[in-house]
């Protein structure tokens, strides 16, 4: 099976171990994985925005980069969800978020993992709502090794990010982030773990700025830990 | 647009993010609407688990709708002649102003100086008590959440819970202060006790529904092929209002018909377990036309378009007429439950009505209308509450869009600007890189010395979150330096 990576292009920038943990959990799974340097951006942030035009004139290089390959695996459920639902294009029936990949394509939920830690996670609205992931990241979790799961209370209410909204509506915004994190606070875990780092870079910016301790991790991190 | 064009809009509202900023600071308000969405909601999932066939009957409502929405007028017309048929008066009104010179007309034809009412969306969208109240008729709600919010001179917040930004103790408050201006008033020891307050209220509207010679109500559904009409509620007001005054006048939107009576058994599934999270609302009621001897022997339905069929023109937009008032995606929706009802700055609050507002005033006519489509995080809750399949967050992408097409040319603004860059960046992997270069070594400035507080616009992320620093390697450029492939 020929697999593409599609990181995101926030992922690229901001976050690029996520990107080297997805790679290294496929490695370690048998697999040759390749990044098609010609990938930008899904257009979901102008998308979302208002901004169609824009949006849509990205939709064809996307396309075009990812021509060929059986399977399309990304660490954003945000931008999969995107790519599935809004492109009308060949590629866009072979993407999938990383989770969905390794267990509905893969058929695996124990990728070899450990991390002996006390873990909380947390559902990302693209990825439960719109790519409808279910348990899937929760089960791979389960998996791991050493790990300690403890359930998030009022888990799957959004975050409050929501891309441009964290902006223009950044007060609403910032009061769903408190009730998220003190939730997060509650269960005493030292992670919060979720499959979509946009979500992330809100929660543990506010997380950081309170200095609470709490790390973000993203699940394909966890997921390349080893002994 | 002036205000007897259309009603729907508070007069003066500001955007969201401005009367969001208020709600949020109001601590009371935001810990009464926590619990109670908080309590309805886990009820709705309840109620809903209930059915194994919940997901078919969301299926059938959402298609039923649909065959509305595509014959609209066939469905209107054959409405109109069953009504007429059972005795009915019909009436079409293009407009709010319309509307209530219609009814107006009528009452004052009945020499009646007071109504009584069935709460009712409708008459709120087109601003009807205000506009009998200039006529010199008082018109009394009945329903017991809007007649606190009539007595407080309040706005209601919620559709099916118009009070439910207020306590009970602001209740009994609002009960003595007010009730002995308009009729029977309040006891002076009246508690905050959910049965004294209910009783209270019970005796000071027991008067009115005694004298009032008429009635004015809403509908939620009407069935074309038999004219009859149906007002679904959980107090028995509703059927005292249907039942004991001579002159019965409804005004219903031109969107709540239905095919055929049987389709009710559709509707009346979905929407109590929605709304109330009942199997049945405790109060159904159906007429059709009149019937000499038995409840009101004159009856008026009035057909309202008020900006509907303009919505029905676009497909993409126009499934926001498929609602049926259960406010289930309210009860789900994270940013009601921190902003509350009134800074949508509407009748029609929370998710479904950011998607219907903008619409019937109109995208591009108000900073307010269009600040709405944004008020949402697209988390998508709303569509897995909604009974009848409504996507509101995709028409709430596809509003955005008109927002923004509404506002093209001229000068830009530093959004579509920033819109515009970004477009370019991306445009080719090789700006993309060049960019990223660029950013890693900015941001690695911007960051040093913990030097988390950016400027200008970035300000309305950082005053509560820190901004993760750009990596020193992107991952695209770690890729090419390992020589993967």
């Amino acid at each position: 099976m020929r697999i593409a990576l599609f990181i995101a292009c926030y992922n690229d920038v901001l976050f690029p171990d996520t990107g080297k943990a997805v790679t290294a959990v496929l490695e370690r799974l048998g697999h040759t994985v390749e990044f098609p340097m010609a990938q930008t951006c899904c257009g979901q942030m102008h998308y979302n925005t208002g901004y169609r035009r824009e949006a849509d004139s990205l939709v064809g290089a996307f396309n075009d980069a990812f021509r060929g390959y059986d399977a399309i695996v990304t660490p954003s459920g945000s931008c999969g969800g995107h790519v599935r639902h809004h492109h009308k294009t060949e590629t866009a029936p072979n993407v999938y978020e990383f989770s969905e990949f390794l267990v509905d394509v893969l058929d695996v939920t124990d990728v070899g993992a450990y991390y002996p830690h006390r873990v909380t996670y947390h559902p990302t609205c693209h990825s439960l709502r719109l790519l409808r992931v279910g348990d899937k990241p929760l089960r791979l979790l389960r998996a791991v090794e050493g790990i300690e799961l403890v359930e998030l209370p009022e888990a799957e209410s959004c975050c409050g990010f929501g891309g441009t909204f964290a902006m223009k509506n950044s007060e609403t915004s910032v009061a769903m982030l408190q009730d998220k994190m003190d939730n997060v606070r509650k269960t005493g875990a030292p992670t919060l773990c979720a499959s979509d780092n946009s979500c992330l870079m809100h929660i543990g910016g506010g997380l950081s700025r309170i200095k609470s301790g709490v790390r973000t991790l993203h699940l394909a991190e966890i997921l390349a830990a080893t002994r | 647009m002036s205000r007897d064009e259309v009603n729907v809009v508070w007069l003066g509202s500001p955007t969201f993010p401005k009367a969001a900023h208020d709600a949020l600071q109001d601590d009371q308000l935001r810990r009464n609407l926590k619990h109670a969405t908080t309590t309805i909601r886990d009820k709705r999932l309840r109620a809903v688990a209930e059915l194994d066939d919940w997901e078919t009957l969301r299926l059938a409502g959402s298609q039923i709708k649909d065959r509305v929405m595509r014959h609209l007028d066939t469905y209107l017309l054959q409405l109109e002649a069953s009504v007429t048929a059972a005795g009915g008066v019909v009436h079409w009104a293009e407009d709010a102003r319309e509307a209530k010179q219609i009814v107006s007309d009528l009452v004052r034809a009945m020499g009646a100086t007071e109504v009584v009412k069935i709460k009712s969306m409708a008459t709120q969208e087109i601003g009807l008590n205000e506009e009998l109240d200039d006529d010199g008729i008082e018109a009394t709600e009945t329903d017991l959440a809007e007649l606190i919010v009539q007595l407080n001179h309040d706005r209601p917040s919620h559709i099916l819970v118009p009070a439910i930004h207020r306590n009970r103790s602001e209740i009994r408050d609002i009960f003595r202060r007010e009730m002995g201006k308009h009729g029977v008033p309040a006891p002076d020891d009246l508690t905050d006790e959910p049965r004294a307050l209910a009783e209270a209220a019970r005796v000071h509207l027991r008067e009115k529904f005694l004298r009032a010679k008429v009635a004015i109500s809403g509908a939620n559904f009407a069935c074309a092929d038999t004219g009859t009409v149906g007002v679904v509620e959980s107090e028995g007001n509703g059927r005292m209002c249907l039942t004991l005054p001579e002159t019965l006048i409804t005004v219903m939107g031109i969107e709540k018909v239905l095919p055929s009576f049987s389709d009710l058994e559709v509707f009346l599934q979905l929407l109590p377990r929605s709304s109330t999270a009942e199997r049945m609302n405790p109060y159904t009621s159906l007429w059709t036309g009149v019937t000499p001897g038995d409840g009101p022997q004159e009856f008026h339905l009035i057909l309202l378009d008020n900006g509907r069929t303009k919505t029905l023109a676009d497909t993409a937009g126009r499934s926001a007429l498929h609602c049926i008032r259960c406010s289930a995606c309210l009860n789900v929706c994270p940013v009601y439950e921190r902003t509350g009802g009134r800074s949508y700055g509407s009748v029609y609050p929370g998710p479904i009505g950011a998607v219907l507002t903008p619409q019937l005033v109109g995208i591009g006519t108000s900073d307010h209308a269009d600040s709405l489509p944004f008020a949402s995080t697209l988390c998508g809750a709303c569509y897995d509450a909604c009974p009848v399949r409504i996507d509101i967050p995709e028409m709430l992408v596809h509003l955005r869009a008109k927002v923004v097409d509404a506002h093209r040319g001229g000068l830009p603004k530093p959004e579509a600007l920033a819109m515009k860059g970004a477009r370019m960046v991306f445009g080719s992997p090789r700006r993309l890189a060049w960019a990223e270069r660029l950013g890693a070594i900015g941001g690695r400035v911007a960051g040093i010395g913990g030097g988390r507080w950016l400027p200008g616009p970035a300000k309305k992320w950082t005053g509560a979150r820190d901004v993760p620093v750009p990596a020193r390697e992107s991952f695209r450029a770690w890729w090419r330096k390992a020589g993967r492939r």
